[in-house]
């Protein structure tokens, strides 16, 4: 009966959605109140609806409901609790549920919350948000149903991937998904302001904190990603231009040069055309990016073909809102009036800079992923991996952090280039000094592109406080605190990649137990390996006493482990974090004549990285938090001045 | 919906400024895009098997991604316990290869695998990291469909 319950919710919640649709556009095109007072009741149904659907596949699994094709292909009764609920999500379908889930959560939040938009507009996102979920339930309910029924009924499931059992998997892709679908709503705005042809700084400063709120979470979602691969795989790697991860981080750079550019139209209502075409580029990424996770092409473009309703879907959804989209921007983008003009030395100029060095990387990273693709269909398989990636996004990073030394020291409008010039002196001094002082210790052994990291790093940071420089602090806005700290956080992660990448220390052994290893000054003792085993699986796990400079010993236990369903086998690192960085330890294989192979790895500052990226995502929600604080307090000035019901013109 | 209304005259610098910063966003994509180009030339690696590698005589130190099965009897570990030499092999050639460090956990004698590597001067392909079978269901995608007889030798494609 769960099954049937949540099958029956969906489509109940897709025909809401096309009832959705047609309100709004009855109240956009004809001012009908009718159709107006119902568009949000709808919309908050929807929500609802969806939202039953997700929580009873959770039941399903929770269960073991082996009855239920996507569990008894995902799950197993043995699996600890957490992997049977996160595991809900872990798989095709379930995931696409979820997404459906966050957008019409989005939708509803969008009913409830949005109070700045223009009234039109308002109804005009609503029904764009409803016709984007609209395809997503024809692609659920036609070919990726979550409660399809098996039957008879497995004896037991097949297990969930050993690599996702894992924290780190539970909140992860949700929190990608949160991204994304939140990017739909820029795009629904957008979508919204061309069809009532009201693109303003209003618009603009009711659109930004969907925006913030899209790319905290794909701040986070890259940044705990980054981490998971980091010490699930035991490559000691922490960004691998896999495609899976491309995909997450085309969206987040659209993203970021979106709030960016929503900034400058809401400050100075400037960049209207450019702001909008952004929100459409942005929510493009994230559906790019969920064909590219989805659709099995990344297996194999033959894999892609074996099964091509889904990818094909997709793409065809993908094709038809992005399209759809670009299409009213040509149309209707004549009659947006251009915004306000600024000198060429000024904090636009430097905004539209920022935007232009984005959408390159963007680009950049965009070609790099799908090249391998397009080459395979012709017949020629090619890898574009770390080489082409590191070479070609490596420089413009590095531009685009000499931007941030200089940009947000600039003021709207006009500004002095001697003035400005002055200013960023003390940065560029700290700069010039870590260049020289890192060359002179490291000599050749540091690349160039680790020692400009360092050296742009040591410039951002001084740079992105210098914002703070005379003012009086306790009245300094909180999103004047949030830039600060953003763009300290990129300095921060900055520092952190570079100083993993050139200061490394790898160490490859086979030794007996008792033996001594010395890596970068700590010295580790490998005590020996014992079998384990944990809930669903079976281990062996080494003992290793480290310690530096004769000090106290502490214990790290690498394991190698064996789950059973299905069975893999998979590294499970140990991690030792210290100030200025952290000891990786995998324990490999046993070799006949009783030696184990050990890998050990110093990683210099390498938690800065995430640091980094904490920071990064803290400074969005302090700008957040400080931009709904403001918004709040006119949106009640103004309800003072004008009280009136929601009637539209 | 509302007729068209066409957009207000602006001055004309107004327009010059909206202009620049269409040229210079359309000057930076093909400016990206031909990097990107240049860049995919040099830094994509090819993917060869044993036989293509050997017809194609890949210069030494170019990166590229070698695939084939490891020759049934070829795997053998160095004094260090950490290197290991085996032949690759598509039916058709066998190339010597190596590799230092942990191998997957699914590499091992007569099963798929692609190392990511280069040539050195003596024509062994030194791989810096070995793809193979992640777990009983993933293959890396170059070695999607191909068996291999132990017994024999022969690799076979099966067809799709």
């Amino acid at each position: 009966m769960i099954a049937e319950t949540g099958l029956a919710a969906l489509w109940l919640a897709a025909v809401l959605a096309g009832l959705q649709l047609v309100l709004a556009w009855l109240t956009v095109s004809r001012g009908d109140q009718n159709a107006a007072r119902l568009v949000r009741p709808v919309a908050l149904a929807q929500g609802a609806l969806t939202a039953l659907a997700f929580a009873l596949l959770i039941a399903l699994f929770l269960r073991s409901d082996m009855s239920v094709v996507l569990v008894a292909a995902n799950s197993h009764s043995m699996k600890p609790f957490i992997y049977k609920f996160a595991g809900a999500w872990g798989n095709h379908e379930g995931s696409m549920l979820l997404w459906v889930t966050v957008m019409s959560a989005a939708g509803m939040a969008i009913a409830l919350f949005e109070r700045g938009l223009d009234k039109a507009t308002h109804y005009a996102t609503l029904g764009s948000q409803a016709a984007i979920s609209l395809g997503f339930y024809a692609f659920l309910l036609f070919s990726s149903n979550p409660f399809a029924r098996l039957d008879p009924p497995a004896a037991d499931g097949q297990g969930l991937n050993p690599l996702l059992q894992d924290p780190g998997l539970a909140f992860h892709p949700p929190t990608l998904y949160f991204g994304y679908v939140g990017l739909s709503v820029a795009f629904s705005f957008a979508v919204g302001a061309l069809l009532t042809r009201k693109v303003d700084a209003s618009f603009a400063r009711a659109m930004r904190p969907w925006v913030l709120i899209a790319w905290i979470f794909l701040t986070v979602g890259i940044t705990a990603g980054s981490y998971w691969a980091y010490y699930e795989l035991g490559w000691g790697g922490w960004w691998f231009w896999d495609p899976t991860e491309n995909a997450s981080l085309m969206p987040w750079l659209a993203a970021t040069a979106l709030f960016h550019s929503v900034s400058v139209l809401a400050a100075r209502d400037a960049l209207r055309a450019w702001t909008i075409m952004l929100s459409v580029v942005a929510f493009a990424m994230s559906m790019v990016g969920t064909f590219l996770v989805r659709s099995g092409i990344l297996t194999s473009v033959h894999a892609f073909a074996v099964d091509p309703t889904r990818g094909g879907f997709l793409l065809a959804l993908l094709g038809f809102y992005i399209g759809g989209a670009l299409l009213l921007f040509a149309l209707r983008i004549g009659t947006v009036n251009e915004g306000r003009r600024f000198d060429p030395v000024s904090r636009e100029t430097m905004l539209v800079l920022n935007n232009l060095l984005l959408s390159v990387i963007l680009g950049l990273v965009l070609v790099g992923t799908l090249y391998p693709l397009l080459t395979e269909m012709m017949g020629v398989k090619v890898s574009v991996g770390p080489p082409y990636f590191n070479m070609i996004i490596g420089p413009f990073t590095l531009l685009l952090m000499a931007l941030l030394v200089i940009g947000p020291l600039a003021r709207w409008r006009r500004d002095d280039l001697k003035g400005l010039l002055r200013k960023i002196i003390p940065a560029v001094a700290l700069a010039v000094v870590v260049l020289v002082a890192v060359k002179v210790v490291a000599g050749s052994q540091i690349g160039i592109l680790p020692l400009l990291g360092l050296t742009a790093a040591a410039g951002v940071a001084i740079a992105s406080v210098m914002p703070l420089v005379g003012r009086n602090l306790r009245r300094t806005p909180l999103f004047t605190w949030g830039m600060v700290i953003a763009h300290l956080g990129c300095a921060v992660s900055l520092a952190g990649m570079a100083s993993d990448t050139a200061f490394t220390t790898e160490k490859l052994v086979a030794v007996r137990p008792g033996a001594k290893v010395d890596v970068a000054g700590w010295q580790v003792e490998f005590r020996g390996v014992l079998p384990i085993a944990g809930p669903n699986w079976t281990a062996m796990e080494a003992t290793m006493a480290v310690s530096k400079g004769g000090g106290a010993p502490t214990i790290m236990r690498p394991q190698a482990r064996f789950f059973s369903n299905p069975p893999t086998p998979t590294t499970e690192s140990a991690q030792l974090t210290a100030w200025n960085g952290q000891l990786y330890l995998v324990l490999g294989d046993e070799l006949e004549d009783g030696r184990w192979q050990l890998r050990l790895w110093w990683k210099p500052f390498v938690t800065f990285i995430w640091a980094g990226g904490g920071l990064i995502a803290l400074g969005g929600l302090l700008a957040l938090v400080g931009r709904l604080g403001r918004g709040w307090i006119r949106g009640r000035a103004r309800a003072r001045n004008a009280p009136g019901d929601e009637v539209l013109a | 919906m509302a007729v068209v209304v066409p957009p207000a005259r602006k001055g004309l610098k107004s327009k010059h400024q909206r202009l620049i910063l269409i040229l210079l966003a359309v000057g930076a994509m093909i400016a990206a895009a031909l990097l990107a180009m240049s860049a995919l030339k040099d830094q994509a690696a090819y993917f060869y098997t044993p036989s293509e590698a050997v017809a194609a005589k890949v210069e030494p130190g170019r990166a590229i991604r070698l695939g084939g099965m490891v020759v049934a009897g070829s795997l053998k570990r160095e004094a260090d316990g950490v290197t290991v030499r085996f032949l690759l092999t598509d039916g058709k050639a066998q190339v010597p290869a190596t590799y230092s460090g942990i191998t997957p956990d699914l590499f091992r004698e007569g099963s798929g695998a692609i190392g990511e590597g280069s040539f050195d001067a003596s024509g062994t392909f030194r791989a810096t990291e070995i793809l193979a079978k992640h777990d009983e269901r993933y293959m890396p995608r170059e070695m999607e469909g191909i068996s291999y007889d132990a017994k024999t030798h022969k690799v076979e494609k099966t067809a799709r």
